[in-house]
């Protein structure tokens, strides 16, 4: 990768990683969006849709196709060119993030080596920081374009709540970095692929307990979801920013959604358990097996964090906001920088 | 440097394709029948009560304001989180250092706590 120049091939390669990558990621947004249903009637022991297709299998492309077929309501009073632009906003960062994101480990083929990730960018983290904070002016544009009150509070709040989470999220992830000693995600996974005390897996979650919660408390606010979604409550707010929202533009906003779950799913997974890093095996020794099973094990450690996601939304009450304020302002932040002052005492230390 | 960047252009094209298809495609696909009362503001099914962009609470200021300033701190962190490994091997000047920063920061933060911007009412 290197090298200046490009070869037919690389592009080639660049191409096919793309469209698996976002293939798979649209493919777990339709499998999220029944999930959800499904889980929710898992819980709350009813049945959840179940009529189309096996087991209710085929439901979210009977939405999908329904959603393109909605009539597209633009309101009167809405700023037209920002109202269309808005869920494009949400969607195209979101579809941006994974780039960065290791999902296997190294490949080789015929004598080249392939990275299983479409961008080994040095600043990756720096880059995944910068698309979560783009975001936000999807909602925060959606809502103020909209020209409808409800919407209009909606955008406020959820630009709020996140820019007062993603400092805590920004400081969570420096013990990480200070660990690591570099910003590129495919080194943080090879520095948690051996063993801590030589018996636990070198995870990051051994070494960063505190980061991990504040991490993944942060994580759960970007992303809107229970018990932090005030940006969307419903009885309160009818839909938030997307009240004025119909047809696919409305599915974009909760297409972005979903996909901003799946991405921070897998930035919990490559920051703290290991990324692709299958414990107790040398991945590298088994050839293209241990590139099966680095996928796999990936795959499973980021399904986890994303039926977290689903169990706690179904499980957990909504947050009041001056709740929601007091704990990112008056106990994340606190809490973060202490953890950064912790990792760096510990550190001398040894 | 340029070369690790490809991927994302490439990345950005297939984005910004799916992105215009999905919005285009509805706007084609669907059908019209706009009227005045569907088209105004949503309301709960009420008539529309003045302008929708009232005025709001200012602690949303305070809040964007207290952001750019903390979120330039965090920025500041990463540079130094980077090397931290690297130079802590030649003493432990490093650590003082950053020590020092979080003490200021923490008197900013517990200026803006004092004097009230972190409460929520």
């Amino acid at each position: 990768m290197e090298q200046a120049g490009y070869a037919f091939v690389d592009i080639l390669i660049v191409l096919a990683k793309v469209i698996v990558v976002i293939g798979i990621n649209l493919l777990m947004v339709m499998i999220l969006t029944l999930g959800e249903r499904r889980i929710a009637g898992f819980i709350q022991d009813r049945y959840g849709p179940n009529r189309v297709g096996p087991q209710g299998m085929l439901q979210p492309v009977a939405d999908g196709v329904k959603f393109f077929f909605k009539e597209e309501v633009i309101p009167s009073k809405a700023e037209k060119v920002i109202y269309v632009l808005a869920p494009a906003l949400v969607l195209g960062p979101a579809l941006l993030t994974f780039a960065v994101i290791p999902f296997g480990g190294p490949l080789s083929v015929v004598g080249k080596e392939i990275q299983l990730q479409i961008a080994e960018l040095n600043v990756g983290i720096l880059y995944i920081f910068a698309l979560l904070s783009l975001s936000v002016y999807g909602l925060v544009l959606g809502g103020w374009a909209s020209n409808s009150k409800y919407p209009l509070m909606g955008g406020l709040r959820s630009a709020a709540q996140m820019v007062s989470y993603e400092i805590s999220m920004g400081l969570a992830v420096i013990g990480i970095i200070m660990i690591t000693g570099s910003l590129r995600l495919s080194d943080v996974v090879m520095h948690q692929n051996e063993l801590l005390f030589g018996f636990l897996p070198h995870w990051n979650i051994f070494l960063q307990p505190l980061g991990f919660i504040i991490f993944i408390v942060a994580a759960y606010a970007e992303t809107n979801r229970v018990p932090f979604d005030l940006p969307e409550a419903e009885p309160e707010l009818v839909g938030g920013y997307h009240t004025e929202y119909s047809s696919m533009k409305f599915a974009s906003f909760m297409m972005g959604e979903y996909i901003a779950l799946i991405t921070s799913s897998a930035l919990m997974t490559t920051l703290y358990f290991g990324g692709w890093d299958f414990p107790y095996v040398d991945e590298s020794s088994l050839g293209i097996w241990g590139v099966l099973l680095s996928i796999i094990a990936f795959a499973v450690k980021t399904g986890f964090f994303l039926f977290l996601y689903l169990w706690v939304r179904w499980t957990l009450p909504r947050f009041r906001y001056d709740q929601l304020m007091g704990l990112g302002w008056k106990v994340m932040i606190p809490l973060a920088l202490f953890n950064i002052i912790i990792t760096g005492v510990v550190m001398s230390l040894l | 440097m340029v070369g690790e960047l490809v991927p994302i252009l490439v990345l950005l094209a297939v984005a910004v394709v799916i992105v215009a298809g999905i919005i285009g495609l509805t706007h084609l696909f669907g059908p019209k029948h706009p009227d005045p009362v569907k088209l105004s503001p949503y309301e709960s099914g009420m008539e529309p009560v003045g302008e929708a962009r009232t005025r709001f609470s200012i602690r949303f200021y305070i809040i964007a304001m207290l952001f750019v300033l903390f979120d330039i701190e965090v920025v500041f962190f990463y540079p130094w989180a980077v090397v931290f490994k690297k130079l802590l091997s030649m003493g432990s000047f490093i650590l003082i250092e950053m020590l020092v920063f979080v003490g200021l920061l923490l008197v900013g933060y517990l200026y803006a706590w004092k004097k009230g911007a972190l409460e929520w009412d």
